[in-house]
Protein backbone atom coordinates (compact mmCIF):
# COMPACT_ATOMS: atom_id res chain seq x y z
CA UNK A 1 0.00 0.00 0.00
CA UNK A 2 1.31 3.61 -1.22
CA UNK A 3 2.00 5.94 1.93
CA UNK A 4 0.66 9.14 0.13
CA UNK A 5 -2.41 8.39 -2.44
CA UNK A 6 -3.63 11.29 -4.23
CA UNK A 7 -6.27 10.74 -6.73
CA UNK A 8 -8.13 12.74 -8.69
CA UNK A 9 -7.25 16.23 -6.90
CA UNK A 10 -8.29 19.28 -8.37
CA UNK A 11 -8.60 22.72 -7.31
CA UNK A 12 -9.75 26.13 -8.84
CA UNK A 13 -8.87 29.39 -7.47
CA UNK A 14 -12.01 31.16 -9.64
CA UNK A 15 -12.07 30.66 -12.94
CA UNK A 16 -8.55 29.57 -12.73
CA UNK A 17 -7.83 25.46 -12.78
CA UNK A 18 -4.39 25.19 -10.61
CA UNK A 19 -4.51 21.97 -9.96
CA UNK A 20 -7.00 19.04 -12.13
CA UNK A 21 -6.83 15.71 -12.01
CA UNK A 22 -3.80 14.85 -10.32
CA UNK A 23 -2.93 11.16 -9.49
CA UNK A 24 0.16 10.79 -7.21
CA UNK A 25 1.16 7.98 -5.63
CA UNK A 26 4.40 7.94 -3.29
CA UNK A 27 5.82 4.82 -1.13
CA UNK A 28 7.82 4.48 2.21
CA UNK A 29 11.18 5.70 1.83
CA UNK A 30 10.98 6.98 -1.80
CA UNK A 31 12.16 10.17 -3.08
CA UNK A 32 10.06 11.29 -5.65
CA UNK A 33 10.43 15.09 -7.52
CA UNK A 34 7.72 17.73 -8.36
CA UNK A 35 8.65 19.39 -11.24
CA UNK A 36 7.29 21.99 -13.43
CA UNK A 37 7.76 25.94 -15.00
CA UNK A 38 7.00 28.53 -12.58
CA UNK A 39 2.91 29.02 -12.26
CA UNK A 40 2.42 24.91 -12.89
CA UNK A 41 0.91 24.44 -9.47
CA UNK A 42 3.56 22.89 -7.48
CA UNK A 43 3.01 24.83 -4.44
CA UNK A 44 -1.17 24.51 -4.78
CA UNK A 45 -0.44 20.66 -4.66
CA UNK A 46 1.57 20.95 -0.97
CA UNK A 47 -1.06 23.25 0.12
CA UNK A 48 -3.83 20.58 -0.75
CA UNK A 49 -1.91 17.70 0.99
CA UNK A 50 -1.21 19.56 3.99
CA UNK A 51 -4.75 21.24 4.55
CA UNK A 52 -3.93 25.22 3.59
CA UNK A 53 -6.09 25.03 1.16
CA UNK A 54 -9.36 23.33 0.88
CA UNK A 55 -9.30 20.57 -2.03
CA UNK A 56 -12.52 21.50 -4.99
CA UNK A 57 -12.26 17.62 -5.93
CA UNK A 58 -10.28 14.34 -5.37
CA UNK A 59 -8.96 12.37 -2.48
CA UNK A 60 -5.86 12.60 -0.27
CA UNK A 61 -4.91 9.24 1.47
CA UNK A 62 -1.92 9.32 3.84
CA UNK A 63 -1.21 5.51 5.59
CA UNK A 64 -4.40 4.19 5.49
CA UNK A 65 -6.20 7.53 6.68
CA UNK A 66 -8.22 10.33 4.52
CA UNK A 67 -6.94 13.15 5.13
CA UNK A 68 -10.31 15.48 4.04
CA UNK A 69 -11.31 18.25 6.05
CA UNK A 70 -8.36 18.22 8.11
CA UNK A 71 -6.38 21.47 9.46
CA UNK A 72 -2.49 21.71 9.05
CA UNK A 73 -1.31 21.05 12.14
CA UNK A 74 -3.89 17.53 12.11
CA UNK A 75 -2.20 16.76 8.85
CA UNK A 76 1.57 17.31 10.85
CA UNK A 77 0.54 15.16 13.42
CA UNK A 78 -0.25 12.42 10.81
CA UNK A 79 3.23 12.59 10.05
CA UNK A 80 3.51 14.95 7.14
CA UNK A 81 5.64 17.72 7.12
CA UNK A 82 6.24 20.92 4.85
CA UNK A 83 9.35 23.97 3.95
CA UNK A 84 8.07 26.90 2.59
CA UNK A 85 9.40 28.21 -0.95
CA UNK A 86 9.94 31.30 0.88
CA UNK A 87 11.15 30.78 3.96
CA UNK A 88 9.22 30.81 6.88
CA UNK A 89 10.87 30.44 10.05
CA UNK A 90 9.90 32.02 13.61
CA UNK A 91 12.21 35.04 12.56
CA UNK A 92 12.95 36.72 15.66
CA UNK A 93 13.39 33.87 17.99
CA UNK A 94 16.57 31.50 18.86
CA UNK A 95 17.85 28.66 16.05
CA UNK A 96 17.00 25.86 19.01
CA UNK A 97 13.26 27.87 19.99
CA UNK A 98 12.37 27.15 16.38
CA UNK A 99 13.22 23.66 16.87
CA UNK A 100 11.82 23.29 20.10
CA UNK A 101 8.41 24.50 18.99
CA UNK A 102 8.10 21.59 16.42
CA UNK A 103 8.92 19.20 18.78
CA UNK A 104 5.92 20.37 21.08
CA UNK A 105 3.38 18.04 19.28
CA UNK A 106 5.48 14.91 20.13
CA UNK A 107 7.29 15.60 23.23
CA UNK A 108 5.19 18.08 25.54
CA UNK A 109 4.07 17.66 29.05
CA UNK A 110 1.57 19.32 30.79
CA UNK A 111 0.25 22.71 31.28
CA UNK A 112 0.25 22.11 34.91
CA UNK A 113 3.36 20.95 34.98
CA UNK A 114 4.56 24.20 33.03
CA UNK A 115 3.19 26.40 35.91
CA UNK A 116 4.03 24.64 38.74
CA UNK A 117 6.77 23.41 37.63
CA UNK A 118 6.75 20.17 38.37
CA UNK A 119 9.23 17.45 37.57
CA UNK A 120 7.57 16.81 34.22
CA UNK A 121 8.60 20.49 33.04
CA UNK A 122 11.68 19.56 33.68
CA UNK A 123 12.24 16.42 32.24
CA UNK A 124 9.83 17.47 29.26
CA UNK A 125 12.56 20.29 28.75
CA UNK A 126 15.85 18.34 29.46
CA UNK A 127 14.41 16.26 26.63
CA UNK A 128 13.18 18.79 24.15
CA UNK A 129 16.28 20.43 24.47
CA UNK A 130 18.43 17.20 23.94
CA UNK A 131 16.41 15.90 20.98
CA UNK A 132 16.82 19.76 19.58
CA UNK A 133 20.73 19.82 19.80
CA UNK A 134 20.81 16.56 18.35
CA UNK A 135 19.05 18.01 15.24
CA UNK A 136 21.18 20.79 14.89
CA UNK A 137 24.10 18.77 15.55
CA UNK A 138 23.37 17.01 12.23
CA UNK A 139 22.81 19.94 10.76
CA UNK A 140 25.95 21.97 11.38
CA UNK A 141 23.87 24.49 13.08
CA UNK A 142 24.54 23.07 16.96
CA UNK A 143 26.75 26.23 17.48
CA UNK A 144 24.38 28.73 16.38
CA UNK A 145 21.35 27.68 19.00
CA UNK A 146 21.47 30.76 20.76
CA UNK A 147 21.95 32.98 17.48
CA UNK A 148 18.41 34.68 16.43
CA UNK A 149 17.13 32.96 13.25
CA UNK A 150 16.80 35.75 11.28
CA UNK A 151 20.42 36.24 11.63
CA UNK A 152 21.38 33.64 9.89
CA UNK A 153 22.92 33.26 6.54
CA UNK A 154 20.23 32.19 3.94
CA UNK A 155 21.63 28.82 3.19
CA UNK A 156 21.74 28.17 6.70
CA UNK A 157 18.38 29.24 7.08
CA UNK A 158 17.06 26.93 4.75
CA UNK A 159 18.78 24.16 6.58
CA UNK A 160 17.15 24.81 9.77
CA UNK A 161 13.76 24.68 7.85
CA UNK A 162 14.20 21.34 7.36
CA UNK A 163 15.69 20.51 10.25
CA UNK A 164 12.49 22.42 11.96
CA UNK A 165 10.00 19.98 9.75
CA UNK A 166 12.40 16.85 10.96
CA UNK A 167 11.72 17.60 14.15
CA UNK A 168 7.80 17.06 13.66
CA UNK A 169 8.79 13.40 12.75
CA UNK A 170 7.11 12.86 9.74
CA UNK A 171 6.95 10.20 7.81
CA UNK A 172 6.76 12.10 4.31
CA UNK A 173 8.86 14.91 4.42
CA UNK A 174 7.25 18.23 1.56
CA UNK A 175 10.43 20.36 0.38
CA UNK A 176 9.41 23.42 -1.56
CA UNK A 177 11.90 24.62 -3.85
CA UNK A 178 14.62 24.23 -0.75
CA UNK A 179 17.49 25.17 -3.44
CA UNK A 180 16.14 28.46 -4.16
CA UNK A 181 18.19 31.01 -4.19
CA UNK A 182 21.42 28.87 -3.59
CA UNK A 183 24.71 28.92 -5.56
CA UNK A 184 25.76 25.56 -7.37
CA UNK A 185 27.97 24.18 -4.50
CA UNK A 186 25.53 25.28 -2.09
CA UNK A 187 22.60 23.29 -4.01
CA UNK A 188 25.12 20.05 -4.75
CA UNK A 189 25.49 20.22 -1.02
CA UNK A 190 21.53 20.43 -0.17
CA UNK A 191 20.83 17.43 -2.21
CA UNK A 192 23.67 15.18 -1.22
CA UNK A 193 21.69 16.18 2.07
CA UNK A 194 18.37 15.85 1.32
CA UNK A 195 19.52 12.21 0.46
CA UNK A 196 20.95 11.67 3.70
CA UNK A 197 18.26 12.75 5.31
CA UNK A 198 16.17 10.04 3.55
CA UNK A 199 18.48 7.23 4.89
CA UNK A 200 18.75 7.98 8.00
CA UNK A 201 15.35 9.63 9.06
CA UNK A 202 14.18 6.35 6.77
CA UNK A 203 10.86 8.70 5.33
CA UNK A 204 9.82 9.67 2.09
CA UNK A 205 10.57 12.60 0.55
CA UNK A 206 8.87 14.56 -2.13
CA UNK A 207 10.55 17.50 -3.64
CA UNK A 208 9.46 20.30 -5.63
CA UNK A 209 11.96 21.79 -7.79
CA UNK A 210 11.98 24.32 -10.52
CA UNK A 211 14.65 23.79 -11.83
CA UNK A 212 14.69 20.09 -13.54
CA UNK A 213 18.31 19.26 -13.28
CA UNK A 214 18.68 19.34 -9.90
CA UNK A 215 16.27 16.44 -9.57
CA UNK A 216 17.59 13.94 -11.78
CA UNK A 217 20.54 13.14 -9.78
CA UNK A 218 18.60 12.31 -6.64
CA UNK A 219 14.95 11.62 -7.94
CA UNK A 220 13.90 7.92 -7.74
CA UNK A 221 10.88 8.97 -9.96
CA UNK A 222 9.34 12.39 -10.83
CA UNK A 223 6.51 13.83 -11.88
CA UNK A 224 6.09 16.93 -14.39
CA UNK A 225 3.14 18.91 -13.61
CA UNK A 226 2.02 21.98 -16.13
CA UNK A 227 -0.75 24.30 -15.89
CA UNK A 228 -1.97 21.96 -13.16
CA UNK A 229 -1.61 18.64 -14.82
CA UNK A 230 0.67 15.96 -14.65
CA UNK A 231 2.06 16.00 -18.59
CA UNK A 232 4.64 13.19 -17.90
CA UNK A 233 6.05 10.48 -14.89
CA UNK A 234 8.74 8.60 -14.91
CA UNK A 235 12.36 7.46 -14.24
CA UNK A 236 15.02 10.90 -14.48
CA UNK A 237 16.00 9.37 -18.08
CA UNK A 238 12.44 9.20 -19.53
CA UNK A 239 11.60 12.17 -17.69
CA UNK A 240 14.46 14.03 -19.67
CA UNK A 241 13.98 12.94 -23.12
CA UNK A 242 10.20 13.61 -23.22
CA UNK A 243 9.07 15.63 -25.93
CA UNK A 244 6.13 17.18 -23.74
CA UNK A 245 8.44 18.14 -20.82
CA UNK A 246 11.23 19.84 -22.93
CA UNK A 247 8.60 21.93 -24.82
CA UNK A 248 7.31 22.86 -21.03
CA UNK A 249 10.48 23.95 -20.33
CA UNK A 250 11.17 25.56 -23.74
CA UNK A 251 8.18 27.75 -23.47
CA UNK A 252 9.26 28.84 -20.13
CA UNK A 253 12.36 29.90 -21.67
CA UNK A 254 11.43 31.73 -24.55
CA UNK A 255 9.06 34.05 -21.81
CA UNK B 1 16.03 20.00 41.99
CA UNK B 2 17.43 23.35 42.23
CA UNK B 3 17.34 24.57 39.27
CA UNK B 4 15.45 27.60 39.99
CA UNK B 5 17.77 28.79 42.29
CA UNK B 6 20.26 30.18 40.15
CA UNK B 7 21.81 33.78 41.20
CA UNK B 8 19.58 35.32 39.06
CA UNK B 9 16.53 34.08 41.07
CA UNK B 10 18.24 34.64 43.86
CA UNK B 11 18.49 38.05 43.68
CA UNK B 12 14.86 38.43 42.46
CA UNK B 13 13.35 36.43 45.52
CA UNK B 14 15.20 39.05 47.85
CA UNK B 15 14.47 41.78 46.03
CA UNK B 16 10.96 40.74 45.96
CA UNK B 17 11.31 40.26 49.94
CA UNK B 18 12.59 43.67 50.51
CA UNK B 19 9.94 45.84 48.30
CA UNK B 20 7.48 43.99 50.83
CA UNK B 21 9.64 44.46 53.76
CA UNK B 22 10.12 48.17 53.50
CA UNK B 23 6.48 48.52 52.05
CA UNK B 24 4.97 46.66 55.01
CA UNK B 25 7.43 47.88 57.16
CA UNK B 26 6.48 51.69 57.09
CA UNK B 27 2.30 50.61 57.05
CA UNK B 28 3.06 48.83 60.68
CA UNK B 29 5.22 51.87 61.51
CA UNK B 30 2.47 54.00 60.51
CA UNK B 31 4.59 56.52 58.60
CA UNK B 32 3.04 55.36 55.34
CA UNK B 33 1.26 58.43 53.73
CA UNK B 34 -1.96 57.06 52.23
CA UNK B 35 -1.95 58.47 49.29
CA UNK B 36 1.34 56.19 48.64
CA UNK B 37 -0.07 53.63 50.12
CA UNK B 38 -3.39 53.71 47.55
CA UNK B 39 -0.84 54.16 44.68
CA UNK B 40 1.27 51.24 45.71
CA UNK B 41 -2.18 48.44 45.76
CA UNK B 42 -2.91 50.28 41.93
CA UNK B 43 0.26 49.38 40.95
CA UNK B 44 -0.54 45.95 41.87
CA UNK B 45 -3.63 45.83 40.00
CA UNK B 46 -2.08 47.85 37.24
CA UNK B 47 0.41 45.21 37.06
CA UNK B 48 -1.76 42.04 36.79
CA UNK B 49 -3.55 44.00 34.43
CA UNK B 50 -0.99 45.06 32.09
CA UNK B 51 0.86 41.31 32.46
CA UNK B 52 -2.19 39.58 31.64
CA UNK B 53 -3.10 41.64 28.59
CA UNK B 54 0.63 41.10 27.73
CA UNK B 55 0.02 37.25 27.35
CA UNK B 56 -2.94 38.40 24.85
CA UNK B 57 -1.94 40.97 22.98
CA UNK B 58 2.44 40.93 23.39
CA UNK B 59 3.11 37.11 24.03
CA UNK B 60 0.27 35.86 21.42
CA UNK B 61 0.19 38.53 19.07
CA UNK B 62 -3.75 38.58 19.28
CA UNK B 63 -5.68 42.19 19.53
CA UNK B 64 -8.16 42.21 22.54
CA UNK B 65 -8.75 45.65 23.42
CA UNK B 66 -11.25 45.00 26.21
CA UNK B 67 -9.77 44.27 29.12
CA UNK B 68 -11.65 46.73 31.29
CA UNK B 69 -14.76 44.35 30.81
CA UNK B 70 -12.62 41.21 31.83
CA UNK B 71 -11.73 43.36 35.59
CA UNK B 72 -15.35 44.80 35.60
CA UNK B 73 -16.60 40.86 35.65
CA UNK B 74 -13.94 39.83 38.28
CA UNK B 75 -14.87 42.72 40.57
CA UNK B 76 -18.39 42.65 40.05
CA UNK B 77 -18.34 38.86 40.78
CA UNK B 78 -16.27 38.95 43.37
CA UNK B 79 -17.88 41.41 45.21
CA UNK B 80 -21.36 39.90 45.32
CA UNK B 81 -19.76 36.57 46.73
CA UNK B 82 -18.75 39.06 49.40
CA UNK B 83 -21.30 41.28 50.22
CA UNK B 84 -24.70 39.04 49.10
CA UNK B 85 -23.25 35.89 50.31
CA UNK B 86 -20.92 36.28 52.85
CA UNK B 87 -17.81 34.39 51.64
CA UNK B 88 -14.54 34.12 52.17
CA UNK B 89 -12.34 36.57 50.04
CA UNK B 90 -10.02 33.86 49.01
CA UNK B 91 -13.31 32.67 46.87
CA UNK B 92 -14.70 35.81 46.31
CA UNK B 93 -11.32 36.38 43.96
CA UNK B 94 -11.41 32.88 42.72
CA UNK B 95 -14.92 33.48 41.62
CA UNK B 96 -14.08 36.39 39.95
CA UNK B 97 -11.59 35.29 38.27
CA UNK B 98 -12.75 32.33 37.41
CA UNK B 99 -16.01 33.77 35.74
CA UNK B 100 -14.46 36.49 33.83
CA UNK B 101 -12.14 33.18 32.78
CA UNK B 102 -14.97 31.70 31.49
CA UNK B 103 -16.29 34.85 29.74
CA UNK B 104 -12.86 35.33 27.51
CA UNK B 105 -13.45 31.87 26.70
CA UNK B 106 -16.95 31.97 25.41
CA UNK B 107 -16.15 34.76 23.61
CA UNK B 108 -12.53 33.55 22.37
CA UNK B 109 -14.06 31.06 21.05
CA UNK B 110 -16.03 31.85 18.41
CA UNK B 111 -13.89 34.89 17.40
CA UNK B 112 -10.52 33.53 17.76
CA UNK B 113 -11.21 31.16 15.08
CA UNK B 114 -11.72 33.96 12.39
CA UNK B 115 -8.44 35.48 11.51
CA UNK B 116 -8.04 39.10 11.62
CA UNK B 117 -9.39 41.93 13.92
CA UNK B 118 -12.51 40.52 14.54
CA UNK B 119 -11.30 39.39 18.59
CA UNK B 120 -10.62 43.80 18.91
CA UNK B 121 -14.38 44.36 18.12
CA UNK B 122 -15.73 41.30 20.07
CA UNK B 123 -13.74 42.32 22.62
CA UNK B 124 -14.45 46.05 22.58
CA UNK B 125 -18.00 45.15 22.50
CA UNK B 126 -17.97 43.02 25.22
CA UNK B 127 -16.41 45.60 27.60
CA UNK B 128 -19.24 48.30 26.77
CA UNK B 129 -21.93 45.38 27.29
CA UNK B 130 -20.39 44.09 30.23
CA UNK B 131 -20.54 47.78 31.77
CA UNK B 132 -24.05 48.40 30.69
CA UNK B 133 -25.44 45.43 32.50
CA UNK B 134 -23.95 46.36 35.77
CA UNK B 135 -25.14 49.74 34.91
CA UNK B 136 -28.66 48.50 35.21
CA UNK B 137 -28.59 45.85 37.29
CA UNK B 138 -30.07 46.65 40.35
CA UNK B 139 -28.80 43.59 42.25
CA UNK B 140 -25.47 45.24 42.29
CA UNK B 141 -26.17 48.88 42.97
CA UNK B 142 -26.84 50.35 39.28
CA UNK B 143 -25.03 53.45 38.46
CA UNK B 144 -24.55 54.32 41.93
CA UNK B 145 -22.09 51.65 42.69
CA UNK B 146 -21.47 48.47 44.85
CA UNK B 147 -20.14 49.01 48.49
CA UNK B 148 -17.88 46.42 49.14
CA UNK B 149 -15.79 45.97 52.43
CA UNK B 150 -12.10 47.13 52.12
CA UNK B 151 -10.33 43.09 53.00
CA UNK B 152 -7.44 43.99 50.76
CA UNK B 153 -4.32 44.97 52.13
CA UNK B 154 -0.80 44.83 51.11
CA UNK B 155 0.00 41.77 51.99
CA UNK B 156 -2.47 40.49 49.75
CA UNK B 157 -2.10 42.66 46.62
CA UNK B 158 1.21 41.98 46.66
CA UNK B 159 1.33 38.39 47.32
CA UNK B 160 -1.43 38.58 45.04
CA UNK B 161 0.77 40.56 41.96
CA UNK B 162 4.26 38.14 42.47
CA UNK B 163 1.63 34.78 42.59
CA UNK B 164 0.36 36.26 38.91
CA UNK B 165 3.75 37.14 37.91
CA UNK B 166 5.05 33.98 38.39
CA UNK B 167 2.26 31.50 36.83
CA UNK B 168 2.58 34.00 33.83
CA UNK B 169 6.43 33.49 33.80
CA UNK B 170 6.45 30.09 34.30
CA UNK B 171 3.32 29.54 31.59
CA UNK B 172 5.67 31.74 29.11
CA UNK B 173 9.12 29.99 29.87
CA UNK B 174 7.40 26.78 28.74
CA UNK B 175 6.70 24.87 25.98
CA UNK B 176 2.73 26.35 25.75
CA UNK B 177 4.48 29.90 25.82
CA UNK B 178 6.76 28.98 23.50
CA UNK B 179 3.84 27.59 21.37
CA UNK B 180 1.78 30.98 21.81
CA UNK B 181 4.83 32.77 20.68
CA UNK B 182 4.93 30.83 17.56
CA UNK B 183 1.22 32.10 16.72
CA UNK B 184 2.68 35.60 16.56
CA UNK B 185 5.62 35.27 14.74
CA UNK B 186 4.51 33.19 12.26
CA UNK B 187 0.97 31.32 12.60
CA UNK B 188 1.33 29.67 9.32
CA UNK B 189 4.32 28.17 9.81
CA UNK B 190 3.57 27.36 13.61
CA UNK B 191 0.03 25.38 12.12
CA UNK B 192 2.36 23.37 9.70
CA UNK B 193 4.51 22.54 12.83
CA UNK B 194 1.88 20.81 14.50
CA UNK B 195 0.93 23.88 16.46
CA UNK B 196 -2.85 23.92 17.01
CA UNK B 197 -3.01 27.68 16.69
CA UNK B 198 -6.59 28.44 17.84
CA UNK B 199 -6.25 26.32 21.07
CA UNK B 200 -3.51 28.44 21.98
CA UNK B 201 -4.67 31.79 21.31
CA UNK B 202 -7.98 30.46 23.53
CA UNK B 203 -5.58 29.56 26.27
CA UNK B 204 -3.88 32.58 26.48
CA UNK B 205 -7.04 34.77 25.96
CA UNK B 206 -8.70 33.11 28.53
CA UNK B 207 -5.74 33.11 30.86
CA UNK B 208 -5.59 36.72 30.09
CA UNK B 209 -9.26 36.88 31.51
CA UNK B 210 -8.80 35.29 34.59
CA UNK B 211 -6.28 37.49 35.90
CA UNK B 212 -7.53 40.69 34.76
CA UNK B 213 -10.83 39.12 36.56
CA UNK B 214 -8.40 38.48 39.74
CA UNK B 215 -7.04 42.02 39.29
CA UNK B 216 -10.61 43.62 39.17
CA UNK B 217 -11.74 41.34 42.04
CA UNK B 218 -8.71 43.12 44.11
CA UNK B 219 -9.66 46.45 43.24
CA UNK B 220 -13.15 45.56 43.76
CA UNK B 221 -12.39 44.28 47.93
CA UNK B 222 -10.02 47.76 47.85
CA UNK B 223 -11.98 50.60 47.28
CA UNK B 224 -14.78 50.51 49.40
CA UNK B 225 -17.05 50.72 46.11
CA UNK B 226 -16.73 49.91 42.43
CA UNK B 227 -18.94 51.56 39.76
CA UNK B 228 -19.91 50.70 36.28
CA UNK B 229 -17.95 53.48 34.87
CA UNK B 230 -14.69 53.05 36.02
CA UNK B 231 -14.76 50.02 33.87
CA UNK B 232 -15.22 52.30 30.59
CA UNK B 233 -12.89 52.24 27.34
CA UNK B 234 -10.91 54.49 28.91
CA UNK B 235 -9.54 51.95 31.46
CA UNK B 236 -8.80 49.38 28.40
CA UNK B 237 -6.62 52.09 26.94
CA UNK B 238 -4.97 52.66 29.62
CA UNK B 239 -3.98 48.87 30.26
CA UNK B 240 -3.29 48.74 26.83
CA UNK B 241 -0.98 51.90 26.76
CA UNK B 242 1.37 50.23 29.54
CA UNK B 243 1.58 46.94 27.86
CA UNK B 244 2.79 48.87 24.41
CA UNK B 245 5.37 51.39 26.32
CA UNK B 246 6.49 48.38 27.93
CA UNK B 247 6.98 46.72 24.93
CA UNK B 248 4.53 43.71 23.57
CA UNK B 249 5.39 40.14 24.59
CA UNK B 250 8.12 41.31 27.48
CA UNK B 251 6.77 40.66 31.04
CA UNK B 252 9.34 42.80 32.79
CA UNK B 253 8.05 45.02 30.00
CA UNK B 254 4.60 45.21 31.30
CA UNK B 255 5.34 45.71 34.74
CA UNK B 256 7.54 48.44 34.16
CA UNK B 257 4.87 50.06 31.52
CA UNK B 258 2.68 49.73 34.84
CA UNK B 259 4.95 51.22 37.26
CA UNK B 260 5.81 53.83 34.70
CA UNK B 261 1.97 55.04 34.27
CA UNK B 262 0.21 54.33 37.36
CA UNK B 263 2.68 56.76 39.29
CA UNK B 264 2.80 59.20 36.31
CA UNK B 265 -0.80 59.37 36.55
CA UNK B 266 -0.77 59.78 40.34
CA UNK B 267 2.01 62.43 40.11
CA UNK B 268 -0.57 64.48 37.86
CA UNK B 269 -3.33 63.03 40.24
CA UNK B 270 -4.42 67.21 40.86
CA UNK B 271 -4.45 67.85 37.12
CA UNK B 272 -6.58 64.96 35.51
CA UNK B 273 -6.80 67.31 32.45
CA UNK B 274 -3.33 66.71 31.77
CA UNK B 275 -3.48 63.30 31.86
CA UNK B 276 -4.04 62.31 28.69
CA UNK B 277 -1.82 64.36 27.13
CA UNK B 278 1.21 63.21 28.88
CA UNK B 279 -0.17 59.81 27.96
CA UNK B 280 -0.28 61.16 24.06
CA UNK B 281 3.04 62.80 24.54
CA UNK B 282 4.36 59.62 25.96
CA UNK B 283 2.97 57.20 23.57
CA UNK B 284 4.80 59.96 20.64
CA UNK B 285 8.03 60.09 22.10
CA UNK B 286 8.31 56.19 22.46
CA UNK B 287 7.07 55.74 18.69
CA UNK B 288 9.68 58.07 17.27
CA UNK B 289 12.36 56.75 19.79
CA UNK B 290 12.01 52.98 20.59
CA UNK B 291 8.72 52.04 18.61
CA UNK B 292 8.91 48.14 20.28
CA UNK B 293 8.42 49.72 23.73
CA UNK B 294 10.34 50.30 26.58
CA UNK B 295 12.32 46.78 26.81
CA UNK B 296 11.01 45.52 23.41
CA UNK B 297 10.35 41.96 23.64
CA UNK B 298 13.57 41.25 25.76
CA UNK B 299 13.32 40.60 29.19
CA UNK B 300 14.74 42.97 31.79
CA UNK B 301 17.29 40.56 33.62
CA UNK B 302 19.77 40.77 36.28
CA UNK B 303 21.93 38.91 34.76
CA UNK B 304 25.07 41.58 34.86
CA UNK B 305 25.43 40.17 38.70
CA UNK B 306 25.81 36.86 37.97
CA UNK B 307 28.11 35.54 35.67
CA UNK B 308 26.09 34.66 32.59
CA UNK B 309 22.74 35.62 31.36
CA UNK B 310 20.11 33.50 32.43
CA UNK B 311 19.41 32.02 28.75
CA UNK B 312 22.61 30.51 28.55
CA UNK B 313 22.14 29.31 32.12
CA UNK B 314 19.23 27.21 31.04
CA UNK B 315 20.25 25.88 27.61
CA UNK B 316 22.87 24.41 29.64
CA UNK B 317 20.89 21.84 31.57
N1 LIG C 1 -4.40 31.57 -3.08
C1 LIG C 1 -4.46 31.69 -4.42
N2 LIG C 1 -5.44 32.44 -4.99
C2 LIG C 1 -5.51 32.57 -6.34
N3 LIG C 1 -4.65 31.99 -7.17
C3 LIG C 1 -3.66 31.24 -6.67
C4 LIG C 1 -3.51 31.06 -5.27
N4 LIG C 1 -2.43 30.27 -5.04
C5 LIG C 1 -1.92 29.99 -6.26
N5 LIG C 1 -2.66 30.56 -7.25
C6 LIG C 1 -2.42 30.43 -8.68
O1 LIG C 1 -2.30 29.07 -8.98
C7 LIG C 1 -1.30 28.88 -9.98
C8 LIG C 1 -0.26 27.90 -9.46
O2 LIG C 1 0.52 28.54 -8.46
P1 LIG C 1 1.64 27.77 -7.63
O3 LIG C 1 1.08 26.52 -7.10
O4 LIG C 1 2.20 28.71 -6.66
O5 LIG C 1 2.72 27.46 -8.76
P2 LIG C 1 4.20 26.90 -8.62
O6 LIG C 1 4.47 26.60 -7.21
O7 LIG C 1 4.23 25.71 -9.50
O8 LIG C 1 5.09 27.98 -9.15
C9 LIG C 1 -0.73 30.23 -10.31
O9 LIG C 1 -1.37 30.70 -11.48
C10 LIG C 1 -1.11 31.05 -9.11
O10 LIG C 1 -1.28 32.39 -9.47
MG1 LIG D 1 5.84 27.39 -5.96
Amino acid sequence: MPLLKIENLSKSFGGLKAVSNLNIEINDKELIGLIGPNGAGKTTVFNLLTGVYDKSEGNITFGDKNLSGLKPYQVTHRGMARTFQNIRLFSDLSVIDNVKIAYHQRTSYSMASAIFRLPGYYSGEAEMERKALELLKIFHLEDKAQETAKNLPYGEQRRLEIARALATEPKLLLLDEPAAGMNPQETQDLMNLIRWIREQFKLAILLIEHDMSLVMGVCERIYVLDYGMIIAQGAPDEIKSNPKVIEAYLGEEVV
Amino acid sequence: MGKWMNRQSLVTILGVLLIYGIVQGSIFMDVMPPFVALTLIQICIYVILSSSLNLINGITGQFSIGHAGFMAIGGYFAAIVIVKFHGPLVLALLVGAIVSAVAGFLIGLPTLRLNGDYLAIATLGLGEIVRIIFLNTEYVGGASGFSVPKTINWTWAFGLTVLSILVMRNFINSTHGRACISVRENEIAADAMGINTTKYKIIAFTLGAFFAGLAGGIYANYMYIIQPMTFSFLKSFDILVMVVLGGLGSLTGSIVGAIVMTVASAALAGLPEWRLVITAVLLVAMMIFRPTGLLGTKEFSLSFLGKKGDKNAASKN
